[in-house]
């Protein structure tokens, strides 16, 4: 007879890694089915040209569970992040604007634009990482459900408060702000200079369809200061090895407590009898039977395509549809020969050693939204670039470099059509190209490789549906009680035995690994296995 | 007053925080930048380059050089072969630590020694026979340590030494633009490394050749602190800071054995007659006093109690290196220990330190209390003994497959 498991985790993205690790550790016989021929999902490292690693998708770390890290002993499997010190605008006819560890360093390059915003910066910085310990509270815990009077949920939702109560009323008229406002206009009431407004409103649009002047884009510029890297609030890194280093030491902790992990598996659709999951039927037909199954997929693909339409009510099924995934961002990656210099007029590498955003002011990057809207490519859009064989330089063969582009606007509802991408995503690598020559004009020479990942193929090749980064847009109504959709946001679905533990549940996108542990800790705690 | 170094006026070009330290009388970087994470990191990601000439340094030389090197140390010199090198440490005839250091086979008759502090005197009162010679090299040798994964790459690059042949621990000549040195694989990082030694002459070629062949396998000088973190996760002691040179402590209780210090394995006890061995014959049977171990100091509850005070937690940046009690785990009162450094481990993730402890509580697994201040208050969290060596990859020891 063919065996049956505990779990059978659909996908083996860093969460569902992550679930199948915990789930293990507490004694459970997990399998982890994973399509493509390496685990990681969109945190993979792949040598697309010879000698050269990409991060192909997700490409920097910082809100990765410091707690999981010690629970799975990930540093013990290979879990190893390098931070990044400096974050570099480049500018026409300008030495740009690069801001530091340094905190002196910072202040006399932000002065050169605005000695008000100099002075303010460190300040804003401040009262961001204070509030950061509230978004941590929300962020470590399954949400509370705001309609119920379970008196589990009351004391979770009571444990909130007291963290919102104590960060006095002056935080708290803050916060009210963060979380209604538009990036930009919350950033207006620091600030005074557009150079440095630029980069650091859009951190509050990365992965949606919403611009920086769009209202409740303001509370995602509080991920910036959420990260917690090497026993302190701080931001970025890398890893070490790419971004698929993460994902790798994820997959050899879920081995070291007996996970199986099975790769070039694809999945049909859950096997559901009675309404009940029973295990999964692969895209061969077999079928492998399991007293659950956990689905590391985005909502839209484990509703409409693991479940099935047949299996729901139709009010659920709109409600999923109308989930929002739209994605607006590609990647385009490249390998070069030599090291490209973004600042003619500073010296050595070093600001160009953490990242580099292409994106000189606010109007820009509502510029680049406005063509979005209407279903075009932003012709000069903001780029994020990231050279991280300079501090890491195992990743391509010495003297050469990866480097990283993570591009938006690029809608997945392009106006010809998304099938069309594919004839597009030259054009579109061709516009990346063109806007990193106005700055690195000899760029094309050093080009030996580039890989054009755009909103279809995330799609197609990484299974995120319409290319959503995060698995479904990261804003105020998709998320907590309400991530995926209300009423099954603790990882439970409408079929019984069916979970789920990806980006696209409770808190959301980016490698936290927060899906993984929690919806594994939700799943002991109930008793379900 | 501190001199530079040979190598000053390299190490003064990248030294842009000027943060100087007194090392031995040598002008030594602290750090190179203000932010300094980055040397460290460059010890476990790249390859950090360190100007560890301040070491006192010593040629032993003479047919009789071996014999009288076993008689002073702890280890069996006489079983060294030629260009091997071995960690081992020093006692009085109380079998009291006196320093620790790595000692070279260059030659048949001709050995390499590294300490932490003067020693010509202390080995010279030694000598009984004529055909052994010490001569202090301190100032008229330099060196370099290059540490890191990619530190095989560079020297490989620079010289036409065999390094993919060459163990850890082991040394071998090498020539740069016809200049001597010498390369051993040692190190206090606990990572892949060297270290390379010259004359005082070939101080710059030597740099620049390393220098220029470290382009593109992201070479970085690193200063002390960032040698300190790396030498803490790697359980490496240090003379003056864990323990102190029973030549310089002022009561027994400042002093430590070799067995104290975790360094048992240095002792080769069951031979001729060595400095200190009828002590430490003694101390093996009947158990050491203390023991130096290891603490994982717990997170979470140090993350607790600063989320009593509204802040998130934060540890010092870097290492530290100050005396910090360490309680009995079920009675605050009753001290059984101290830290003598620590660090936040950036490459186990865990808040660490190097303790010593009643050889009682000794045992890897056994729990304690470590003091901590936040907010100016002195609280304790449990922490869990360990063994020293936190960190310890396998590339440290590894030659690339044929």
């Amino acid at each position: 007879m063919a065996k049956k498991y505990d779990a059978i985790i659909i996908g083996g993205g860093h969460n569902g890694l992550i679930c199948a690790a915990y789930l293990a550790k507490a004694g459970k016989d997990v399998l982890v089915l994973e399509k493509r021929h390496i685990v990681g999902g969109a945190a993979v490292t792949e040598e697309i040209y010879p000698g050269f690693k990409f991060s192909v998708c997700s490409y920097v770390v910082s809100l990765f569970r410091p707690h999981i890290v010690r629970e799975l002993n990930l540093a013990q499997h290979g879990y190893d992040i390098i931070p990044m010190d400096s974050s570099f605008q480049p500018l026409h006819n300008d030495v740009g604007l690069c801001r530091w560890g340094d905190g002196a360093r910072s202040r006399r390059e932000i002065a050169r634009f605005s000695k008000h915003d100099s002075e303010v910066y460190g300040e804003f910085g401040k009262v961001m990482t204070h509030m950061a310990r509230l978004a941590k509270e929300v962020i470590d815990h399954p949400a509370p459900d705001v309609a119920s009077i379970n008196p589990k949920e009351l004391a979770s939702l009571l444990r909130m408060g007291k963290v919102f109560k104590n960060l006095g009323p002056e935080m708290l008229q803050m916060n009210t702000k963060l979380l209604t406002m538009s990036s930009a206009d919350f950033l207006d009431l620091w600030f005074e200079s557009e150079v440095l407004k630029g980069p650091m409103a859009v951190s509050g649009v990365i992965g949606t369809f919403l611009g920086v002047r769009s209202p409740g884009t303001a509370y995602v510029l509080l991920h910036h200061y959420m990260g917690e890297l090497d026993g302190a609030f701080r931001s970025w890194g890398f890893s070490k090895g790419g971004t698929g280093g993460v994902s790798d030491a994820c997959a050899s902790a879920a081995r070291s407590y007996g996970v199986e992990i099975r790769t070039e598996v694809a999945v049909s659709h859950v096997k559901i009898v009675n309404g009940k999951a029973k295990g999964v039927v692969l895209a061969n037909g077999d079928e492998i039977e399991s007293k659950i199954v956990i689905s590391n997929l985005d909502p839209n693909r484990t509703y409409l395509k693991m479940i099935g339409e047949n299996n729901l009510d139709a009010d659920i099924t709109t409600e999923i549809k109308r989930f929002k995934m739209r994605g607006s961002s590609g990647k385009v990656n490249f390998a070069l020969s030599g090291l490209p210099q973004f600042c003619k007029g500073r010296e050595g590498d070093e600001y160009m050693r953490g990242d580099i955003a292409i994106v000189p002011n606010v109007d820009y990057l509502e510029k680049a939204y406005d063509q979005a809207k209407y279903g075009e490519f932003s012709e000069r859009p903001f780029i994020n670039i990231v050279i991280p064989s300079l501090t890491d330089p195992t990743l391509a063969p010495p003297g050469k470099h990866v480097m990283s582009c993570f591009v938006q606007y690029a809608p997945f509802d392009i106006k010809e059509g998304p099938e069309h991408w594919p004839q597009l995503s030259e054009k579109f690598g061709d516009a990346v190209q063109a806007t990193i020559k106005e700055y690195v004009p000899d760029f094309d020479s050093l080009v030996l490789h580039r890989q054009v990942v755009t909103p279809w193929d995330m799609q197609e090749t990484f299974g995120l549906t319409e290319g959503n980064i995060f698995q479904g847009e990261l804003t105020l109504e998709q998320l907590l009680f309400q991530r995926p959709i209300a009423g099954y946001a603790k990882y439970k679905t409408p079929i019984d035995g069916l979970w789920m533990c990806g980006s696209g549940t409770h808190p959301g996108g980016g490698i936290m690994g927060s899906g993984g542990e929690l919806s594994a800790k939700t799943i002991l705690n109930d008793k379900a296995i | 007053m501190p001199i530079g170094t040979p190598f000053h006026e390299r190490t003064e070009e990248h030294c842009k925080n000027k943060d100087w330290k007194d090392w031995a009388g040598f002008f030594t970087a602290n750090s190179y930048n203000v932010v300094n994470d980055f040397e460290y990191f460059a010890f476990r990601h790249s390859a950090g380059l360190i100007d560890i000439t301040p070491l006192f340094k010593y040629k032993i030389t003479g047919a009789d050089s071996g014999s009288f090197l076993s008689r002073l140390m702890t280890k069996d010199i006489s079983k060294l072969r030629l260009n091997q090198a071995t960690y081992c440490c020093w006692c009085d005839n109380r079998g009291m630590v006196v320093d620790d250091g790595t000692v070279m086979r260059l030659e048949e008759n001709e050995y390499f020694v590294t300490a932490a502090d003067p020693s010509y005197s202390w080995f010279n009162r030694f000598v009984k026979t004529s055909d052994v010679t010490i001569e202090d090299v301190t100032e008229t040798m330099c060196g370099l340590a290059i540490q890191g994964p990619t530190s095989r790459d560079i020297l490989k690059k620079m010289c036409d030494a065999d390094l993919d042949n060459l163990k850890f621990f082991w040394t071998t000549k090498a020539k740069v633009d016809g200049a001597d040195f010498f390369i051993s694989r040692t190190g206090y990082t606990g990572d892949l490394g060297y270290e390379v030694w010259t004359e005082n002459e070939n101080a710059i070629k030597l740099f620049d050749a390393i220098w220029a062949a470290g382009k593109g396998y992201n070479i970085r000088m690193a200063g002390i602190a960032a040698l300190d973190v790396a030498r803490i996760e790697a359980g490496l002691v240090m003379n003056g800071v864990d323990y102190h040179s029973s030549l310089h402590a002022l009561t027994p209780a400042q002093m430590s054995t070799p067995y104290e210090l975790g360094l048992g394995w240095t002792v080769n006890l069951e031979r001729d007659s060595f400095m200190g061995q009828k002590a430490l014959k003694k101390e093996k049977k009947e158990g050491s006093k203390w023991a130096t171990v290891g603490l994982d100091i717990n997170w979470p509850e140090l993350e607790e109690i600063f989320n009593e005070h509204n802040l998130a937690p934060h540890t010092a940046a870097g290492a530290w290196r100050d005396s910090i009690p360490v309680y009995h785990r079920d009675d605050v009162t009753r001290q059984i220990g101290y830290a003598t450094s620590g660090t936040w481990s950036p490459a186990v993730k865990k808040n660490i330190a190097m303790a010593t402890i009643e050889a009682a509580y000794a045992k890897p697994g056994t729990k304690v209390n470590f003091e901590v201040t936040v907010e100016h208050q002195r609280r304790t969290v449990s922490a869990i003994v360990e063994k020293p060596q936190f960190f310890n990859p396998e590339r440290k020891r590894s030659n690339p497959k044929k």
